[in-house]
């Protein structure tokens, strides 16, 4: 297991050095940089004074080879914890980031547990149950799932939301609520508010396991050591959860490695549209703006942690599985 | 002996021999007897059709603006109507509105004239257009019999557009999206996974982790910032084209996964080596004996692919950082319902283009999940 460990950990060196550098090489993609957009913004007010520019420019190596700003970069995360300034906000990166990516990380999470819940009773159902009504019926909304991007789920569910209960929506918390300290009002207002987008973005993920999950465990349910189970007496459900739906679990692990990608990314897109409080708005705003070492955080911090993630799904995996580990 | 060699045993009194079907045949009979993705494969070829003579399905010009109406609620479809002299009169028609503007509040709506309709008519006069980029025509398959007329099937948006008629015309580009996609994914896709399974060895690995690299990024941040360093002032076809590549992005590595795969359980098969003992190529070897056996295999993954795509440009438009407002597609008509007070005042800008996104995933899915289940000689 601990050869496992180091070598999963060796391989994601690689993989977290090449998605610092895409990152990088994204933010610098579009022509000129953010110096040239505040000269053209202060051109009326007298310009861009050359001591500030100089200052600037040096801090962040702008107006330099790529590699040379690459490095700057790179050493202040390394060295200094410094994730640059945004420049539209004049602050540094790491006073704008932090709580949005937690409340973005913390909706993902939440949501993974909301597919888990929904997806395992359902596929397993499903399975039980095939081409009864009920499967027809998890199966067809399964393919609606799939089908209905995000943010259409999303603009529906404000629109049917505003038109049954006549609740505005949008935020994460009631506007009253909005900058004030942790209450219990303001927690159970929360809870009001935190489910909408969990289950938009949940949605198609949830669709995708309950499919997995039913055509797993139809593999297993007709397997000899299923009959034999039965033909000793084991009472039905007893059956079903001891053997076939334990053998049928692994997906369920090994899929939080692709489904926190699209969790991740599926969130960020709601967030525009249900102007949450999380990565997703800052991180339009920044790339139109070219506000380059903000968007850069982003995508990078997103993307490592999503990497991380995957690293644990893979552990938990060959934990259970003994197969994966001495491969 | 020789003449018998020469001419084989003549069987006159055999059964007649059962007729033996290709991979093909059989895997089409398969497929037919899959009736959602049957009727599936027609809709989405009637949605193509729909594509490629958009111009000749839409009832009005998708551009043309209308300062008299501006968010006019979809108009019904009416069989019936009484002539003046009272008797019914069988006369497809909508009845003609009338803007009323609301001074206090400063709110349209629309009434009702009396006694004013606007018949219809099939393969009715209208806007000029060019079929097919090149044949000059102005017949419209379904529209207002009088081309002076507007009707809005569908409702209008905020500068008195027609919705029908830009969801047809976006159909151009939203399904085009999907196709193109698929196509350079298959390229990457194939080539990239061919070499990965065909050689193995180091090339297999640096392959393979890539593959694992580009998938464990989440997928919407990587394209909003490479879709946000398209420059505003490209042209359209230029946008479009990148737009797509940054699409496609998504769909060839669990492409080159599958062929990846493919090769690796064909590579020790004996009629591959057979063929190699043969002195075969190595491109022979593929492209004759290892393509064939796993084509309808890759038909139906990039079957399954298309809607992917056709959902990521939707999303990179909606956002306004895909394909801009000149260009028409479903992802730009979403963009038009983005804030909520919109949404109230004019359900239909969501609903109308909304689900003719959701049909068309849908019957994509369903076709690939048809031929993906044809295509397993092992289902039943």
């Amino acid at each position: 297991m601990l050869q496992f460990l180091y070598r999963r950990i060796l391989y994601m060196i690689p993989t977290v050095f090449l998605v610092s550098v895409v990152t990088f090489a994204i933010i610098q993609l579009p022509p000129g940089d953010y110096l040239d957009t505040l000269a053209a913004e202060l051109a009326d007010s007298g310009g861009l004074d050359d001591g500030t520019r100089q200052a600037l420019a040096d801090q962040y190596g702008l107006g330099q080879p790529m590699y040379v700003q690459y490095l700057k970069w790179m050493r202040g995360i390394l060295f200094y914890w410094d994730f640059g300034i945004s420049f539209e906000k004049n602050v540094p990166v790491n006073d704008l980031i932090w709580d949005r990516l937690g409340w973005t990380f913390g909706i993902s999470i939440l949501t993974l547990l909301f597919i888990w819940m929904t997806a395992l009773p359902i596929g397993i159902y499903s399975a039980v149950k095939k081409y009864s009504a009920g499967d027809y019926i998890a199966t067809f909304l399964g393919f609606i799932g799939l089908a209905v991007p995000n943010f259409l789920l999303a603009l529906v569910m404000m629109y049917v939301s505003f038109k049954v209960f006549g609740q505005s929506v949008g935020g994460l918390v009631s506007p009253e609520y909005i900058d004030q300290p942790w209450t219990w009002g303001k927690f159970v207002d929360l809870l009001k508010h935190i489910w909408m987008p969990i289950v938009v973005v949940g949605t198609s993920g949830a669709a995708a396991l309950i499919r997995i999950m039913r055509a797993n465990l139809l593999d297993e349910l007709y397997r000899p050591y299923v009959v034999t189970a039965r033909a000793k007496g084991m009472s039905e459900f007893q059956l079903l959860m001891r053997y076939p739906v334990r053998v049928a679990l692994n997906p369920f692990v090994s899929t939080i490695g692709w489904i926190l990608p699209t969790l991740v990314s599926g969130e960020i897109i709601v967030a525009v549209v249900m102007n949450l409080p999380t990565t997703g708005p800052l991180l339009l705003r920044a790339l139109l703006v070219q506000d380059m070492y903000l968007a850069g955080s982003l995508i990078l911090i997103v993307s490592l942690l999503t990497v991380l993630g995957t690293l644990i799904s893979d552990l938990l995996l060959a934990w259970i599985d003994p197969r994966i580990r001495y491969q | 002996m020789t003449a018998v060699d020469q001419n084989p045993v003549e069987i006159a009194d055999a059964p007649t021999a059962p007729v033996l079907l290709g991979p093909w045949a059989l895997m089409w009979r398969k497929f037919k007897r899959h009736r959602i993705a049957y009727a599936s494969l027609w809709l989405v070829l009637f949605i193509y059709v729909l594509a490629l003579f958009a111009n000749f399905f839409a009832p009005e010009a998708h551009d043309e603006t209308n300062r008299r109406g501006i968010f006019v609620p979809p108009q019904t479809i009416q069989f019936f109507h009484e002539t003046e002299d009272g008797s019914r009169q069988f006369q497809l028609h909508v009845d003609a509105l009338k803007m009323k503007v609301d001074q206090a509040t400063m709110r349209r709506s629309y009434d009702v004239q009396p006694g004013k309709i606007i018949p219809l008519g099939f393969f009715v006069k209208g806007h000029a257009y060019e079929l097919l980029g090149f044949i000059k025509a102005d017949r419209h398959f379904f529209g207002p019999k009088d081309p002076d007329d507007v009707v809005y099937f569908l409702g209008s948006d905020r500068l008195g557009r027609d919705i029908l008629s830009r969801i047809i015309v976006g159909t151009q580009i939203s399904m085009s999206i999907g196709l193109v996609g698929v196509a350079v994914s298959l390229l990457i896709g194939v080539s990239l996974g061919g070499i990965s399974g065909y050689y193995g060895g180091w090339i297999d690995n640096v392959i393979q982790r890539l593959i694992e690299f580009l998938r464990s990024i989440p997928t919407i941040p990587l394209w909003m910032g490479l879709a946000a360093a398209i420059p505003l002032g490209w042209p359209p076809l230029r946008t479009y084209f990148i737009v797509t590549l940054i699409v496609s992005m998504i769909g060839w590595t669990s492409l080159a996964r599958e062929v990846r795969g493919k090769f690796l359980s064909l590579r020790k098969e004996d009629f591959i080596t057979a063929a190699r003992l043969d002195g075969l190529s190595d491109w022979e070897v593929i492209r004759k004996h290892m393509v064939p056996s796993f084509s309808s295999h890759i038909i139906a993954s990039l079957t399954l692919a298309v809607p992917l795509m056709i959902l990521a440009e939707t999303s990179l438009s909606f956002l306004g950082i895909g394909l801009q407002p000149p260009i028409v597609s479903w992802g730009t008509l979403l963009k038009e319902a983005q804030n909520i007070r919109t949404i109230i005042e004019a359900p239909w800008l969501l609903i109308a283009p909304g689900s003719m996104i959701v049909i068309a995933v849908l019957a994509l899915n369903f076709l690939g999940d048809g031929l993906r289940d044809a295509a397993d000689p092992h289902a039943h």
